[in-house]
């Protein structure tokens, strides 16, 4: 039970990163933050009821978000070339 | 000859579209292209006719399908040619009057610049109008009647630069398309009362139809009628049409394309007899007609517009005749084909006047033209004989028997149509004999800038050719009833009937008219001089001079009214329809520009949202479970 509080913390700060932080990298940091804490919550969950689904799940999520890592941070440099800040608050074209 | 008819109709087409396409490069010859397209015409029709004497049996003639056209369930036409007398008349006064229309326009128009473009319009015509006296249904009949309009608005508008004579194609197309909606409508009822709109099935049902059924597609076929030949009230068109070149005058607006009413009417026979309403009306108009453009034509003063009134009255006469039903049908059709040569011959003997005297129209300014112009002085002569009724040329034959026809029945009709009949008779010798008389005979009143001379043979040759006919056709086709036997498997045999005063006593009177005209307008206009300048005149030389105020009339009753009633519309839809649309999609973008703010473009604030609706998403499914 502790793991999930643990994970709800985790999550929270994650998600609290992604809200409050202008810094693409942070960010970024923070989205990690959360994946892992979701991740924390499947293992708990999986020891909790005895089955194995959380665990095989949270292999996915981590697969999956190495290939999210690389894709995320291709966009930030992409966004630094263009515009020499990873400010997540400049890029705001799409306003409209 | 008769299953290659339709080489008449296509000939004539393929040469229209080669003289419009082939461009500058046939400016040189391409008038004679248009010449031996007509000529072929003649003579696949002439094959045809002679194919039909030659025939024995009580329906000469032939059906020709040519294809399937609309397949359409309940309702099929298909493209079929009808040969029979009727429409081999037809075809023979069409490609015959044509074709010495095309020659002597060969030289009439030899100066302008765009002959090969006037040719190519007389071939389309002379394909549209053989289209439709030989089409086997009212839909096909249709395309030619269209066509010929088509044709008659292109040659109206010929010299479009000026305004006034494109104006005046507008104004003729317009009222033509008012007629058309009678032909429509007609179409419409056919098809709802007899499912079909082909001759041979609607004309097999209308004896067991109902008179009010037939009483209505007989008075639509009137009003379409009335359009194309410029019957009261649609006549207006006409006398502006006058505009064209004075050979489509000649073809169009006299010989052929203004008698398709006529032909409308007489081909729709077994529709009329079963309708003696719409018949009666059919013969007051005729009657109306031929008294207006009489009085039209004692009071103009250009040669054109003049016979343009007496086109109008002559094809009063035919359609008094078609309104008598079986005893006038013949009759109609003969005036018609008589009225064909000897109008055509005068107007191209007008033609071959005003080449004389420098385009101008104006008969004040004519006089004397007699001793420059024998031939054409002796042409239209003949066709002047040949309209006045006097025996034995071609008019006596055919209108004599129309103002005969005329007197029989009982009641009022024979003395108020047949009197109408006879008092034309008198009004047709006075403004015709008027027209010649200021023409060619007085004193010389033109002035020194003008050098009259007689036109080349090429125009003066069809000009003979046509008078020769206006003389003796008459007398040829009269002689032993020999025209109405020919008619007769399409008009049925008519009873013989006695008017009500003795024939003797009709030819009497008739002569006694004609002769009193003449006199009066020669004292008039022969003997005494013609004041160069109109005078004032009297209320009623002016009101026919102004058509009596027809297009005043027109614009005051019709124009005006609609007008209002286009501008109320239109307001309406905008106010009203339109309204509740534009306010609707008003309503729409200003919700949308409203949303349009939660698009803000920062990437933190869409996080947001979304934290949001997972965290409300997760409340409501906790709360439910």
């Amino acid at each position: 039970m502790n793991y999930v509080i643990l994970a709800a913390i985790l999550f929270s700060i994650g998600s609290a990163a992604v809200l409050l932080r202008r810094n693409a990298i942070v960010a970024f940091m923070g989205v990690e933050l959360m994946l892992n804490a979701a991740n924390l919550a499947l293992v708990a969950f999986s020891r909790m009821f005895g089955e194995l689904d959380g665990q095989i799940m949270a292999f996915f999520v981590m697969v999956v978000a190495a290939a999210e890592v690389v894709v995320g941070l291709a966009i930030i440099i992409a966004l630094f070339r263009a515009r020499q800040t990873i400010s997540l608050d400049e890029p705001a074209e799409l306003k409209g | 000859m008769q299953s290659l008819i339709w080489l008449a109709i296509a000939i004539p087409l393929a040469s229209a579209a080669f003289l419009l396409l082939a461009g500058k490069r046939a400016d040189a010859w391409g008038h004679w292209v248009g010449v031996a397209a007509s000529s072929v015409a003649f003579l696949v029709g002439a094959g045809a006719l002679l194919e039909m004497l030659g025939e024995s049996g009580d329906h000469p003639g032939m059906t020709l399908t040519l294809w399937e056209f609309i397949p359409g369930g309940d309702l099929n036409v298909d493209v079929g040619l009808l040969v029979d007398p009727l429409s081999i008349t037809f075809v023979m006064l069409i490609t015959f009057v044509g074709t010495l229309i095309h020659f002597y326009s060969v030289a009439y128009m030899e100066h302008d610049v765009a002959r090969r473009r006037f040719f190519a319009y007389l071939n389309l015509f002379i394909a549209a109008m053989l289209l439709l006296v030989l089409a086997d249904s009212f839909l096909l009949l249709f395309f030619g009647w269209e066509g010929v309009g088509l044709a008659s608005y292109l040659l109206i508008g010929f010299w479009n630069q000026k305004n006034e004579y494109a104006t005046a194609a507008n104004k003729a197309f317009v009222v033509n398309r008012i007629g058309d909606i009678g032909l429509i409508v007609a179409m419409g009822m056919m098809f709802a009362a007899f499912g079909a709109v082909d001759f041979e099935t609607v004309f097999a049902q209308a004896p067991e139809a109902s008179t009010a059924t037939l009483t209505a597609i007989g008075l639509a076929l009137l009003l379409a009628a009335c359009g194309k030949s410029a019957q009261f009230p649609l006549q207006s068109w006409l006398g502006d049409a006058m505009a064209g070149p004075t050979p489509v005058s000649a073809l169009i607006h006299a010989a052929t394309m203004v008698t398709a009413g006529v032909y409308l009417i007489v081909r729709s026979a077994p529709i009329f007899n079963g309708a003696p309403d719409a018949q009666l009306v059919v013969a007051v108009v005729g009657a109306i007609t031929l008294l207006l453009g009489a009085f039209i034509g004692m009071a103009k003063d250009d040669i054109k517009k003049a016979l343009a009134a007496s086109t109008m009255s002559q094809i009063g006469y035919m359609m008094l005749a078609a309104g008598l039903g079986p005893i006038g049908y013949a009759f109609a059709i003969f005036h018609l084909v008589t009225h064909g040569f000897f109008k055509a011959g005068m107007f191209l003997g007008a033609g071959s006047v005003m080449h004389a005297m420098n385009d101008g129209v104006d008969m004040r300014r004519y006089g004397a033209l007699r001793g420059v112009m024998t031939i054409t002085w002796v042409t239209f002569g003949l066709g002047w004989l040949a309209i006045l009724g006097v025996p034995p040329f071609s008019g006596y034959w055919s209108k004599d028997k129309i103002i005969e026809a005329a007197f029989v029945g009982d009641g009022w009709q024979p003395w108020v149509l047949g009197g109408a009949a006879l008092v034309g008779a008198g009004l047709t010798a006075f403004y015709m004999s008027r027209l010649f008389f200021m023409t060619f005979h007085g004193k010389a009143r033109w002035n020194d800038e003008v050098h009259p001379h007689e036109s080349p043979l090429l125009m003066t040759v069809p000009m003979m050719i046509l008078a020769v006919g206006s003389a003796f056709l008459g007398l040829f086709l009269a002689s032993g009833d020999r025209f109405a036997h020919f008619l007769e498997p399409v008009t049925g045999h008519a009873e013989h009937h006695d008017p009500v005063i003795p024939i003797p006593l009709i030819i009497g009177l008739t002569l006694a008219l004609v002769i009193l005209g003449a006199v009066i307008a020669w004292l008039k206009y022969g003997r005494a001089d013609v004041p160069e300048e109109a005078p004032a005149g009297s209320l009623a030389t002016i009101t026919a001079r102004n058509d009596f105020f027809q297009d005043s009339v027109n614009r005051a009753v019709f124009q005006r009214p609609g007008q209002h009633l286009t501008r109320t519309l239109v307001y309406g839809d905008a106010a009203i329809i339109d309204g509740a649309v534009n306010k609707q999609a008003r309503g729409w973008a200003r919700l949308g520009e409203g949303s349009r703010k939660f698009q803000n473009g920062q990437v933190r604030s869409y996080a947001l949202t979304m934290l949001v609706g997972v965290v409300v998403i997760a409340l409501v499914i906790v709360m439910g479970a």
